[in-house]
């Protein structure tokens, strides 16, 4: 059985459909993730996952338990990692998790027995009676991490959980939820970081306007919707790159340009990198095509705010 | 799971968290939640007192008194309900923590209306200290006043929950002080008699919870029965149920709309 399971999802603000017959299923034990540019529905979602408001229409399992209807039973399984830090700034770490563990119905001593093992976890052994606003972001952001396995949950819900860290901090997160995955536990994270998708997600949905617009592994994504090879071409010197991307546009599948940059998306990249070899005033990088190049593909260059 | 969450008592852990916080600065906040209604009990009992005939046959500072823990209870409760509630809501974002876990916004709000109650209680108890030291209570039935305490606690919790509810901002409850506390302070027989008042004001003002709360403890810190002691339990007890259903639907629209 899934670990959640959500069919025909819709929710309506006013004229605006945020989610607009969303369908997915989350197996236990895998990351899933859940990608699309800003307001593309994803906290939506994840807040009617949660039971935390009503949907229009569609139905959600998760833990086994309809949403809305028994969402509070279902949240007894389950941890959150919300988007913005929410821990009590008058509380020590110890004193967070001590807290927290109440609101799931644990006894005082049984958080207390475990509060040395999340801390340890979170790296924060040391942190147990300091103040939160003592912490760094990186450190808040594990120690959130920790809060949310306060009662042993099945289930992870995080919500872009390495928004605003610095890249150590963020390698340690990945390397947690890693542990976690490890450990059994099914993680469900929406994210903006295609690297940070890519390196965790067995599977992963694209939104946009409420919609899916792909399915599957960050590998089936990227050789189902996307060249293998990319080379991203640079104008140093005013003027050139227009002339090149005119004379070497057939040497790509696909070629996007953006400002001072051309993507060129080909199969075969050594007609282009011979080009450029003796092309002045520009300069290039040849990469593997990524996740990003299929978020783009799929999403479109234009900003969203 | 256990079923423990989704129990009647699924509000015991939210007053446990607030009331883990006021532990760490217990005695400050009792101190300033004192002072200033002491002071103006004591300047105003004894200061204007001393100009003022006897009041129903006590002086003035004990009529005062009987005002002050009436009023201080509700400036407790209200202060509570709408600052403090609100940084929890909206600032601090206490409440979404809490709403990811087993627990409901029902669970939320009446431990929010129950610690604003107690804090409240708290505060009508110091009051109550003072003026026993003083030697203005007379005999057992005084007791009766903090459960009078907790009835006009929990109704003022409870409608300063409302407007909590819509709230944009903590500019917003200074209306409700200036339209609502401050007048029903002056119209509900704190500082003097009803009787005092055109009969129409006296009327609408009898009803409000404050006047409530005062008629039932100032008979009883005279050492008397109050005159209709059923009536007044029931407005508040009405009072503090009626504000609560409102102040919970006005919550969910708010949060999880």
């Amino acid at each position: 059985m899934a670990a959640l399971n959500v069919s025909g999802l819709r929710k309506r603000y006013g004229d605006n459909e945020v989610v607009a017959g969303l369908s997915f299923a989350v197996e236990p034990g895998t990351c899933f993730g859940l990608l699309g540019p800003n307001g593309a529905g994803k906290t939506t979602t994840l807040r009617l996952c949660l039971g935390l408001t009503a949907p229009d229409g569609g139905t959600i399992t998760l833990a086994g338990r309809p949403i809305p209807a028994e969402a509070q039973q279902a949240r007894a399984k389950v941890g959150v990692v919300p988007q913005f830090d929410n821990l009590d700034p008058d509380f020590t770490c110890a004193e967070n998790l001590r807290v927290f563990g109440r609101y799931f119905g644990l006894k005082d001593a049984e958080v207390r027995a475990r509060i040395p093992t999340l801390l340890d976890f979170a790296s924060l052994a040391n942190k147990a009676d300091a103040k939160i606003a003592t912490l760094s972001g990186g450190m808040k952001r594990r120690l959130t991490l920790a809060r949310a396995l306060v009662a042993d949950p099945d289930i992870v819900f995080l919500d872009e959980p390495t928004t605003g860290l610095d890249p150590q901090a963020r390698h340690l997160i990945w390397e947690r939820l890693k542990q976690l995955k490890s450990a059994g536990k099914t993680l469900i994270l929406t994210t903006h970081f295609m690297d940070e998708a890519e390196r965790l997600c067995d599977r992963l949905i694209v939104i946009d306007h409420g919609r899916k617009i792909a399915e599957g592994s960050p590998r089936e994504l990227i050789a189902t919707h996307i060249e293998p090879q990319v080379i991203e071409v640079f104008d140093e010197a005013a003027g050139k790159l227009p002339a090149f991307v005119d004379a070497h546009r057939q040497h790509a599948e696909r070629v996007e340009a953006s400002g001072e940059t051309a993507f060129f998306y080909c199969r075969d990249a050594q007609p282009l990198l011979a080009a450029l070899a003796t092309a002045d005033g520009l300069r290039y990088l040849h990469r593997a095509a990524n996740l990003e190049d299929v978020f783009i593909k799929l999403t479109g260059r234009e900003l969203r705010d | 799971m256990s079923a423990s969450s989704l129990a009647v008592t699924g509000w015991f852990p939210v007053w446990q968290r607030n009331f883990l916080v006021w532990r760490k600065l217990a005695l400050p906040s009792i101190l300033g939640n004192l002072a200033d209604p002491l002071i103006y009990m004591l300047g105003l009992g004894y200061g204007l007192g001393a100009m003022l005939p006897e009041i129903g046959g006590q002086p003035y500072i004990a009529f005062l008194a009987a005002g002050t823990i009436g009023a201080s209870t509700m400036n407790a409760a209200t202060f509570e309900a709408l600052y403090s509630s609100f940084s929890r809501m909206h600032v601090q974002k206490t409440w979404d923590a809490i709403l990811n876990t087993p627990l409901g916004l029902t669970d939320v709000v009446a431990g929010e209306l129950f610690w604003a109650a107690t804090k409240s209680f708290f505060s009508g108890c110091a009051i109550l200290v003072v003026v026993t030291v003083m030697g203005l209570t007379h005999g057992p039935l005084a007791l009766l006043i903090l459960p009078a305490i907790v009835l006009t606690g929990l109704a003022f919790a409870a409608l300063g929950l409302i407007w909590n509810a819509l709230a944009p901002s903590y500019d917003f409850f200074m209306y409700y002080f200036t339209l609502f506390i401050t007048p029903m302070t002056l119209i509900s027989g704190v500082f003097f008699p009803t009787d005092q008042l055109p009969p129409w004001l006296a009327a609408v003002g009898g009803w409000l919870p404050l006047a409530q709360g005062v008629a039932l403890i100032r008979p009883l810190l005279a050492g008397d029965w109050p005159a209709d002691p059923a009536l007044h339990v029931g407005v508040l007890l009405a009072t503090s149920a009626l504000a609560f259903a409102i102040a919970m639907r006005l919550t969910r629209r708010r949060l999880l709309k």
